[in-house]
Formats: C-alpha cells, structure tokens, sequence
C-alpha cells in the first residue's frame, strides 16, 4: 500500500471517528436495563435522546410490545410517554390496554396516545413529539413493511431525538431489519416460561431479545425477563429449578425448545 | 336563475298533491301570464315551447346556504329566512361600507355580477325589510317611517300565506295600510294571533330577533385586499398579522382563545372556514400561527385560492379568561403546558379525536374499563386519574394487547367441562396449550338490562411457542347456552387479549 493510500485511509478513520466521537457526546446519557450482559453490550444501558428499532414477527406483536413498554419504563419514569401507532396495527395485535400497562408497571396517567390513520401522518406526528423536550419516550408502532420509512426519515427522527434529548422506539412488527440510523435494532420473540411443573407460578413477561445492531458495541441475544414490580429487566433464572433432576440421557428442556424455536 | 336566453320562457317545476306545479319562473314566462302554482299541464297548453327544470330543493338549500356565508363579509349576524331570503343584522355595520345605501348597493351588485336575480331592502324591522324587498327592491326607511313606507302595498307582500290574503282582500282589504286602520282586536279575531303580531312588526311596533346562523364569535379580526392574494405566503403572513391583532385585543381583557376560526372569501364568492381548537387557552400570536400553519398543511382538501382571496377573517369564537401565572420556578408546570401545545399542535393536523388520554372506568367488564377520551380537553383529568394498584408480586393478570371485539377461536374437543382446552385456531393457526392458569370468572352486569349477556370464564394460556393469550369461554356449560330449539349448546370461545 501506497503512503499516499495509507495517509488518505487515515484521514478518513479520523473523519469517521470525530464523527463518532460527536454523537457519543450526545450519547452519554445512559439508562440500565438490569440484564448484565446486555448492559456490558450496551456500554452500561440504553442510550437516551437516541432512536431504538424493535422489529417482531407478526406473531410476537405483543411480547415486542411488552419489551419496547419496558425500555419505555426504564428510560422515563416521571415524563409523559407519546405513543403514536398507525390505525392497522390494532386491528392486527388489539389496542394496548391500559390495565395491561398498569400491570406491567407504567402509570397510564403518563401515557398520551396518537391514532395515526397512515405511516405519513404517524411519521409526521412522531417527528414532531420528538422534538418537544417535555416528553420522556415517543414509541412509534407501525405494521409491516413500509417504503415510507426510509434512510431520510429515519435520520429525521435521530436529529429530532438528539436536539431534544427524547428517546425514541420504533415498533416495527410484521417487517424486515432495513439499515436506518437507529442506535440500536432488536429482534423480539416471545420466550416460553422457564421449565416447571404445569400449575406453579408463571406469566411474567419474558423475552427472547436478539439485539442484531448496535452501533457503540457488540451484539448478542439474551433471554430477558421484566420485573413488573422493580420496573426493569432482569436475567431469566426467576423461577425455582423443578425439583426433580432432568434425566441425563436427554437434553435439557430449555434448550431443547430454543433449537426447536431457531429452526420454527 | 340567470340561465336561459332572455326571450325563451322557462320554469321550475316541483310535484304538489301528485301534480306537477310551477315552483319557480322567469320574467319572459311570468310576461306569458303563467303564475307560481299552476299546473304544468296549464302551463304547457298555454306555452308549447316552455323550457321545464325539475325543482332540486337540496341544491336550493345549498345556494341559499352558500350565498349566507358570503354576506358574512357584511356582518356577522346572517339568518335564513326560507325559502329563498336572508335576513342580515347590520347594526353598527354599515359604516365600514360607506353607509346603508353604499353597503346595499354593493351587495345588489355583487350578487347580481354572480348571476342571482336579488331585491333587497333596509328597514328598522326584519318583517318590515322583507315587506319591502317584495315590492320596492332597494328602498331603505329610516326607523319610525315602516307604517307610512308599506301603507300602500298590497296585503300579500306581509307573506303570512294564500288564506289570510285572499280573507282580506275580501273583507275589503286591500292594501297594507287598510288593514293597519282597523283595531288590532278586529283582525286578532278574524285571522289569529299570529297575523296581528306579523302585522305589528311589519308597521314597526315592536320587532322578532333574527336566528343567525351563528353563533356570535367574540373577537373578530379581518383584514380586506384590493387585490385579491393567492400565494401561500401572503396568506400565512396576512394570518400571522391577523392573529397579533387579535391576541392584542384579547390581551386588553385578560383573554385567551379556546377555539379559532379562519374565513377565507373568495372572489368569486366562495368562502372556506377553517377551524382549530386548543386544550388551554392561546395568549401568543406565534402559537396560533403555527396551529394554523398545521392545519393548513394537513388538510385533506386543500386551501383552493382560485383566482385570490378578497378578504380574509379571523375570530374567537370561545374565549376564556387567563389567570396570569408565574411559572419560571415549577419545572413540572411548564413540561405540562409543553405537551399541551404539542397536543394541540398534533390535533390541528390530524384532528383532535384522534389524541387521546385514557380514564379508567368503574366496571369488571375488561373492554369497557378505559375510556379513551380526547386528550385536548382530558389531560388535566387524565394526570389526576385513579387507576387501580396492581397486585403486588403477581404477573400481570391483564393482557398487554387487547382486542376491541374478542376474536372466536376455534376448540376442536370438548375438554372437562369448565375446564380450559388443550389446543385451538385462531386465525388459522393451531396452537397447543402448555400452560394454564385460571379460570377467572368475569360475571356481566345484570343491573344495566342491556341484553342478554353471557358469563365469562377467562384463562391465561401460553401455548407451545411461548405465545401468551387471555382466552375466555363465553356462556356457562349447560347453564346459559341454548340453540334455537332451546336445547343446550356448547358454548364460544374467543381470544380477548394477548399477554407480553
């Protein structure tokens, strides 16, 4: 390699990290989500004034639904929380309860929601909740697979976040990853209940959450649980072991369903 | 009625009594001798080559309607007289016309230029006025001269219908003036009441408020172009102008606006209102620009300039009085005004039903327990609700989604009886039971005799994938389900929610 190429790349890695290093400064404002490992992977949490993409299967609207209210809960605790979504995708999943909220540990109080009839007005609408610094979180819920939603738009919204310093969480169920400007992107899907006799305790919302990009760190997927009561996430050994030893012949319950879930 | 070539008689006709009447005519059939109310077929016989249009009384009512919202430009206060009159209140108006004879002459004309055949007439009562129009078109009375200004007019010009004219006419009364010699026991014994009321206001004793189209708006601001505008620029900069004159005069009186109206006249005649609402009440100019720069933007049906605005208006229609507050040192305060701005501002573009607050109900029925009310008006409701504690320690007994109208799922056996099933389809997919937890029995209200409803028997169901559902069995087994030979039935099944 050329001294000239060599000097040329050089310059560009400084560009590329000044660039970097000027969003960290933004960026530095971060909120634990109680899961260790996701935290390590995270550099210490969720960072605020910053766009998050949740994407889902179709079938896993309510569990993305469950995680995006807990990084809701986690990022804002006292501020009001926006949440725009587009009139279809209630009559795909159901409309989010309020009592269901309640339960999982938000005050419906703090909640404002926005009836969207389409993705332009939602967008629109969510851009400009974005930049009023008095809301703590802005979800934005769309249903499927959206030209709307492009690189522009996305960066739109990152500006309006930065500005402001609202964090914003993208629903994006029932649709592909597509490279957008968001700091991190998840892909959610429901997980089973830890292994346990039929009748014990069991209905705290878990997850099974892939975090596929994330701009400041390395990726993983974890299986995370949500503490209505604590408000956070948490690892997903809650639950007593079943009392009787898993026979050895045989492999082990939970990860026996996780293959039979990779190759579903 | 200005369609037709001048010599050519045409006539509108409408059914009456199963036959068809002349409702409407123009000057060359009414030269003919034809008369409103005669039947067609005796119109025809006398006039072969009539031109007939059928009556359309909702497109009467339009025009009628249309040309109220343009007299608006004169004055605020415009009412309907039906069928075809408008009455105007321009009391105070006149002035910024150039007086009572320029303010009607240019409004003759106008209309008139639009192709409307109008007479009109100023009078110190509305009967009065409405009198004159029927006999002298463009007369104006001063107040105390109604008795000797219609003395001479024939009685049928009060308008008080066909019976009443043709009694007086022969009772020997002919014009107006006769009638009012008589005593007004006399003609309160012959033709009622009503008549002798009519009359009265008609001589200028004593007058009926009119029933203007709208309300009163309580600060009105408008500014008139001798050019019309049409640009958007102009427009947004004439609206900002309007809403600093305004406010301005709001602020004299320690008011703020609740609800704003936009009127943009049209030369031609069109005039397009446009409204928006706030949550709390607007004290700065710079805010209900923007509020009007949102709605315009978002309108489904743009602002059409067409050839330019030749006025443009903007009134309060509610106002409420602002209690001035110091608020620089309570954060919270702020953020909450904050979000109602943004709510309004939201609102304003997609329209204010569709920014919603939530407030909890008192009712067990799971769908009815919220109520989602617009957040313009709710918030301060909304931030101070009561919500019921959950239970501490348990997982969240209600589901995250729910459905509007529970989905019927598809039991394929039936289980123990009251129990909950081993596997079901919904919406086309098969799901087997792994885990289950209920029944929580839900009971429907029997004190609110709406219907007959069913028990609910609810169950919290995670099936093989990890998916979690709120299911509920419809009805009691045996118990409340019947077909239609009153023979118990199995009872639905249907998935209300799903849990995270």
């Amino acid at each position: 390699m050329s001294g000239a190429r060599r000097s040329a790349l050089a310059t560009l890695r400084g560009q590329i990290e000044r660039i970097e290093t000027a969003e960290v400064v933004h960026h530095r404002d971060r909120v634990a989500l109680g899961h260790s490992e996701a935290d390590s992977a995270l550099k210490g949490g969720l960072a605020r004034a910053a766009i998050h993409e949740v994407f889902c299967d179709g079938r896993h609207g309510a569990a993305a639904t469950g995680f995006v209210t807990g990084l809701a809960g986690r990022v804002t605790t006292r501020k009001p929380l926006l949440w725009v979504r587009q009139d279809f995708s209630e009559i795909e999943t159901g409309a989010l309860s309020m009592s269901g909220l309640a339960e999982i540990g938000l005050d419906p109080r703090r909640m404002v929601m926005v009836r969207a009839a389409d993705v332009e007005s939602a967008l629109r609408t969510s851009a400009d909740a974005l930049a009023c610094d008095a809301l703590g979180a802005v979800v934005l819920e769309l249903w499927g697979e959206t030209r709307q939603f492009d690189l522009v738009a996305s960066r739109k919204l990152t500006l309006a976040a930065q500005s402001s310093g609202v964090t914003g969480l993208l629903l994006r169920m029932a649709a592909q990853p597509l490279p957008s400007t968001a700091e991190t992107r998840w892909m959610l899907r429901a997980a089973h209940s830890p292994p346990g006799p039929v009748w014990s305790a069991w209905g705290a919302p878990r997850f099974d959450a892939e975090l596929l990009r994330n701009r400041h760190g390395p990726c993983g997927r974890w299986i995370m649980e949500w503490k209505c009561d604590e408000c956070q996430f948490s690892e997903s050994s809650a639950y007593p072991q079943p009392v009787a030893a898993a026979p050895a012949h045989r492999p082990d319950p939970a990860v026996f369903a996780n293959g039979q879930r990779l190759a579903g | 009625m200005g369609s037709g070539s001048p010599d050519e008689p045409s006539i509108v006709v409408a059914k009456d009594n199963n036959a068809l009447v002349i409702h409407a005519l123009d000057e060359a059939a009414e030269r003919l001798g034809l008369h409103i109310g005669q039947p067609l077929a005796n119109a025809r016989a006398m006039c072969p080559d009539l031109k007939v249009f059928d009556a359309d009384a909702v497109a009467d009512a339009k025009t009628i309607s249309d040309i109220a919202d343009w007299c608006d430009r004169f004055t605020p206060l415009v009412a309907l007289d039906p069928p075809h009159g408008l009455f105007l209140d321009i009391t105070g108006c006149a002035h910024l016309f150039g007086g009572e004879a320029a303010l009607l002459q240019t409004l003759v004309r106008a209309l008139g230029r639009q192709g409307f055949a109008v007479s009109a007439a100023i009078a110190g009562t509305s009967v009065c006025a409405r009198t004159l129009t029927r006999q002298a078109s463009g007369s104006i009375v001063a107040d105390g001269g109604e008795a000797a200004a219609i003395s001479r007019f024939p009685v049928s010009a009060l308008g008080a219908g066909e019976t009443i004219s043709t009694g007086l006419r022969r009772a020997g009364l002919k014009t107006i003036g006769d009638v009012a010699s008589r005593t007004p026991s006399e003609i309160t014994a012959r033709f009622g009441a009503r008549f002798s009321t009519l009359l009265a206001h008609a001589l200028g004793q004593g007058d009926a408020p009119i029933n203007p189209r709208k309300p009163l708006p309580d600060y009105i601001v408008e500014k008139r172009f001798a050019e019309p505008i049409a640009t958007d620029t102009m427009i947004a900069m004439t609206l900002s102008r309007l809403a600093d004159t305004l406010i301005a005069s709001m602020e004299k009186q320690g008011k703020g606006a609740r609800r704003l109206e936009a009127a943009f006249f049209r030369t031609d005649g069109a005039v397009r209102a446009i409204m928006v609402e706030t949550g709390r009440p607007v004290t700065r100019s710079a805010v209900v620009d923007r509020l009007f720069r949102e709605r315009l933007d978002a309108l489904a049906d743009p602002l059409d300039p067409g050839f330019g605005f030749d006025m443009v208006r903007l009134s309060a229609s509610r106002t409420e009085i602002v209690v001035q507050e110091q608020r620089d040192l309570d954060a919270h305060v702020h953020d909450n005004d904050e979000l109602a701005a943004l709510i309004d501002r939201i609102a304003a573009r997609i329209g204010g039903k569709r920014v919603v607050v939530h407030l909890p109900e008192d009712t067990h029925i799971p769908e009815c327990a919220v109520l989602a009310a617009p957040a313009q008006h709710h918030l301060a409701v909304a931030l101070q609700a009561e919500w019921p504690a959950r239970t501490e320690s348990e997982p969240p007994l209600r589901p995250l989604r729910l459905f509007d109208k529970p989905e019927p799922i598809n039991v394929p056996f039936a289980t123990v009886p009251d129990g909950p099933p081993h596997q079901f389809t919904w919406r086309r997919a098969l799901h087997a039971v792994v885990r289950v937890e209920g029944p929580e029995r839900i009971a429907m209200e029997w004190w609110r005799q709406d219907g007959k409803q069913l028990t609910r028997d609810y169950f919290r169901i995670e099936d093989a994938e990890g998916l979690r559902f709120w299911i509920f069995r419809d009805g009691l087994y045996e118990g409340e389900c019947f077909d239609d030979d009153g023979k118990p039935a199995p009872p639905g099944w249907y998935v209300h929610g799903l849990f995270a």
